[in-house]
């Protein structure tokens, strides 16, 4: 049976939900465009910011617009690359003179038309730089970080960048912020059952009913490979064991040691619950804590998501001083708020 | 009485016929896509095509080069997705290296189809052999180079040509590229969709120079 969807037409169902997302910012944001959101009263000559990537993962990529976190988002149709215009349009929209930095997630459709629309601003003067998120650690080996597609970690990603950029004052400085956040960010994401396509109401992939899928991407992207249906328990230490070995191969960052300090996400796919969360989350703090890796913040919850699909993702960031510094700074969006600080400190 | 050169408006008509042999031709590219792909290629290039004719339909164009950049420019932003963006590309970059003259002729083919593919090649990062567009796309190209000599019908008519074998000989490779690709050896015996497009595209011009 298709899955129940509270929708109107399914072909508006993209359009639709940035309107949403306009209402829910109540004035805060602006509909810009055939289909962009973008922050009221980005200060001139700011270095801005612009997210983007396909609808229907809500609340990223549009609900990272907000305060001290991205100044626009050029939004996509469901599951789709936003096409060049809509891109050029939210980058015209958020430019103030002084540059503008393209974050997303690197999936070869929305580096076609993100390039595409860089290559339109440029026509226009206005100086454009790409910083690709590839957080997923399953996706390719650590020599070919280029092949690798970006998931959860997107969200600290952006919320540290964000927040350098309120006081960025090139776009060079800031493209350096990025890199250093991306490298720093690692995640491990796993899948028990798929979403559905909401004009169609089809499965967005297969997966058999008592597999877990490691490593699979948030469109159901082949990863690891299937394992039996486990205990939260069982899988946690799966997972973190990735993201350890990777910081453990990758010849461009450290190894995790004792003492480091990091930012700990799980995150749901969709209708893997809160409580499913937070058992699994148990498990992992008592992992990171053997280790002597001192969580310095954790976030929790369904932010990057792929209609009802059931899974989960872990993340970590490593944090030096300068990074701990962006996260400190609040932030408020639809997709994450936090007050100064961290939880704890 | 095939035409020895295109003004501007000719052009417009070409793209407006091929965009026409596009949307009749659907359920071919669908079927071609449903064997490798989601099955999507055939309804994303219908949409692409009827923005095309809206952008197109009505307008009158000073210079060449304008009706391929509109065609691409439409073509990319009613599409979305990795194939507007290469399909856009290669009227949009082929286009624009038409330059702004009043008469299409064999040079601005060729340059149209170097230029195009190129575009596409850095775009989508596709080399010959990855059962792609791309497949058609370079053998159509190079030939353009090669008879860029001769009257306007006698180049379009061996590019064609060259389009069509080289979507022929995509039939036998095996897929590297997008979705395609899980389905490794199994993707043997059936052209690719996209460089299916490509043969109609330029099958259609060279009807349009002959007519």
């Amino acid at each position: 049976m298709a899955h129940k969807k509270l929708i109107n037409d399914p072909l508006k169902v993209a359009d639709e939900l940035v309107e949403g997302l306009v209402e829910a910012y109540n004035g805060e944001c602006d509909f810009v465009g055939a289909r962009s959101l973008v922050l009221k009263n980005i200060p001139d000559n700011k270095v801005a910011l612009l997210v983007g990537g396909g609808s229907g993962h809500e609340p990223i990529y549009h609900g990272l617009v907000g305060r001290n976190l991205a100044d626009g988002a050029a939004c996509g149709d469901i599951f789709a690359a936003p096409p060049p215009d809509i891109v050029l349009e939210a980058t015209q929209a958020v430019s103030k003179g002084n540059g503008v930095l393209y974050l997303y997630g690197n999936y070869a459709g929305d580096v076609m038309n993100f390039d595409i629309g860089a290559e339109l601003a440029e026509e226009e003067d206005i100086e454009v730089r790409t910083v690709l998120i590839w957080d997923d650690v399953c996706s390719a080996p650590p020599t070919e970080k280029n092949k690798r597609r970006g998931i959860a970690g997107l969200v600290p990603v952006v919320k540290l960048v964000g927040a350098a950029s309120q006081t960025a004052t090139s776009l060079d400085e800031l493209e350096a912020l990025a890199k250093k956040a991306v490298l720093n960010t690692r995640s491990v994401g796993v899948s028990m059952s798929p979403g559905s396509i909401p004009a169609t109401g089809k499965p967005t992939f297969e997966i058999d009913e008592d597999k877990i899928g490691l490593g699979m991407g948030i469109h159901g992207e082949p990863g690891v490979g299937d394992i039996p249906m486990t205990t939260a328990d069982e899988l946690t230490p799966q997972m973190l064991d990735l993201i350890f070995a990777d910081f453990d191969k990758d010849e461009d960052i450290d190894a995790l040691k004792e003492g480091d300090e990091i930012l700990f996400f799980v995150n749901s796919l969709g209708s893997t619950t809160m409580m499913e969360l937070l058992i699994a989350l148990r498990k992992a703090r008592e992992i990171l804590n053997t280790k002597g890796i001192k969580t310095y913040d954790v976030i929790v919850g369904p932010l990057v998501t792929c209609q009802e699909m059931s899974g989960i993702s872990f993340s970590i960031t490593k944090l030096d001083d300068e990074l701990k510094k962006y996260w400190d700074l609040p932030c408020q969006s639809l997709c994450y708020s936090k007050m100064e600080g961290h939880y704890g400190g | 009485m095939a035409k020895e050169t295109l003004s501007p408006n000719d052009c417009r008509d070409m793209l407006i016929a091929v965009a026409n042999k596009i949307i009749e031709s659907e359920p071919i590219l669908t079927d071609a896509d449903r064997a490798l792909g989601d099955g999507d290629h055939g309804i994303g290039m219908e949409r692409g095509m009827n923005a095309v004719k809206e952008k197109l339909e009505g307008t009158d164009f000073e210079t060449a080069d304008k009706p391929f950049m509109a065609m691409g420019m439409a073509m990319m932003s009613s599409m979305g997705g990795a194939s507007g963006a290469v399909f856009g590309t290669l009227f949009r970059t082929g286009g624009k290296a038409v330059g702004g003259v009043d008469t299409f002729g064999p040079e601005q083919l060729a340059a149209f189809f170097t230029s195009g593919t190129e575009g596409v090649q850095t775009r989508g990062g596709a080399k010959p052999g990855d059962k792609t567009m791309v497949d058609a796309l370079v053998p159509a190209a190079e030939k353009a180079e090669e008879v860029k000599g001769s009257s306007l019908i006698d180049a379009i008519t061996a590019v064609a040509a060259a389009a069509e074998a080289g979507k022929d000989a995509s039939k036998a490779m095996i897929a590297t590229m997008g979705r395609a690709k899980t389905l490794g050896e199994r993707s043997i015996g059936h052209p690719d969709a996209g460089a299916v497009s490509v043969a109609i595209i330029v099958a259609t011009m060279r009807d349009f120079v002959a007519s």
